[in-house]
């Protein structure tokens, strides 16, 4: 057992896990937890076929065509819900929908199966899985010690999607608008970082970058709320603001 | 029958996940990314592009919505 392979392995894959989860918990908690989890459980099994199939040969996995339209996707999506999230707020306040485990609006039909949800979790978990099975590859095939790397790499796993778990419930407890606007920030800057990366730009600062990018969205979706709340004010005669028939 | 409903759905699933209410969000995206590809290309820095791009985009968006909700509605 090498050590330093199984705590460098840890530390690499950890950033990618908690991308991972932070994906499937904001779909989860703003959407579906049956469509997140059955997508993540689909992004696992894709790696785990393609880890038995391709083993070793991994490392010569063109990742970055799949950032590219993993992270245009997820961008394009992420700025629909950010946009609608600060509608929402703007016209019907924060608080509506706080604790709701099932949404009962119209992103998310109540009678079917969320295939939204299932796509957007199932894109994080098989891309940042691939991330994962590559470092694994490289940094355990380059000290000649993959079983290390692979302990790292779950241990990794294991404690990170624990953390998840956890955390869920207090995130189940936040008001739904502001978890849609916050959700699409989130989704928002994952795509910003995976699709340009895709398109060969290296970020200052590298994955630090996804971190900054998450505040500059908020902050930006902060922003557009209290400009949209202004931009309404002059055609609403009560004090409260015409909504838009897109987010009714 | 059956299987031209199922691909049916499965495109307006498609273009209901890429387009949304918005389709120029999509195609802002679209020609951000074409035009940091080519900035990159042109060995130019591009990174700021996309950012900016989405901060514009979203600006514009909500713009354009507030505007449609504060239209008075037309007689019957």
């Amino acid at each position: 057992m090498n050590v330093t392979v199984s705590v460098t392995t840890f530390l690499a894959a950890g950033i990618e896990v908690i991308e991972m989860v932070a994906i499937v918990v904001a779909v989860g908690a703003t959407r579906s937890w049956r469509a997140a989890l059955a997508g993540a459980g689909g992004g696992l099994l894709v790696l785990v076929a393609l880890i038995t199939a391709l083993g070793t040969a991994l490392r010569n996995v063109p990742l970055q065509p799949i950032r590219l339209v993993v992270g245009a996707l997820l961008l394009v999506f992420g700025l629909q819900w950010l946009r609608k999230g600060v509608l929402r707020v703007a016209a019907q306040g924060w608080a509506i929908g706080q604790g709701e485990e099932h949404v009962d609006d119209s992103d998310v039909p109540p009678d079917r199966f969320d295939w939204t949800g299932f796509v957007l979790s199932f894109k994080g978990v098989s891309l940042e899985g691939l991330e994962i099975a590559v470092i694994v590859v490289a940094v355990g095939g380059a000290a000649g010690a993959l079983g290390s790397a692979i302990v790292g790499a779950a241990a990794a796993v294991v404690v990170l999607a624990a953390v998840g778990a956890a955390t869920y419930r207090l995130i189940a407890r936040i008001p739904r608008r502001a978890l849609q606007l916050f959700v699409g920030a989130l989704l928002s800057a994952f795509g910003t970082f995976w699709a340009a990366q895709g398109v060969g730009v290296a970020w200052p600062g590298n994955d630090l970058a996804l971190v900054w990018f998450v505040v500059l969205y908020a902050a930006t979706g902060m922003a557009l709320l209290h400009l949209v709340r202004g931009w309404r004010l002059p055609a609403a005669p009560t004090g409260t603001a015409p909504v838009p028939e897109e987010i009714r | 029958m059956i299987v031209v409903r199922w691909i049916r759905a499965f495109v307006d699933f498609w273009i209901d996940f890429i387009v949304g209410d918005d389709w120029t969000v999509a195609a802002t995206v679209l020609v951000a990314l074409l035009a940091t590809w080519g900035l990159h290309r042109a060995g130019l820095p591009a990174w700021w592009l996309l950012p900016a791009a989405v901060i514009g985009i979203a600006t514009v968006s909500l713009r354009r919505a507030t505007t449609r909700a504060g239209r008075p509605t037309p007689p019957r």
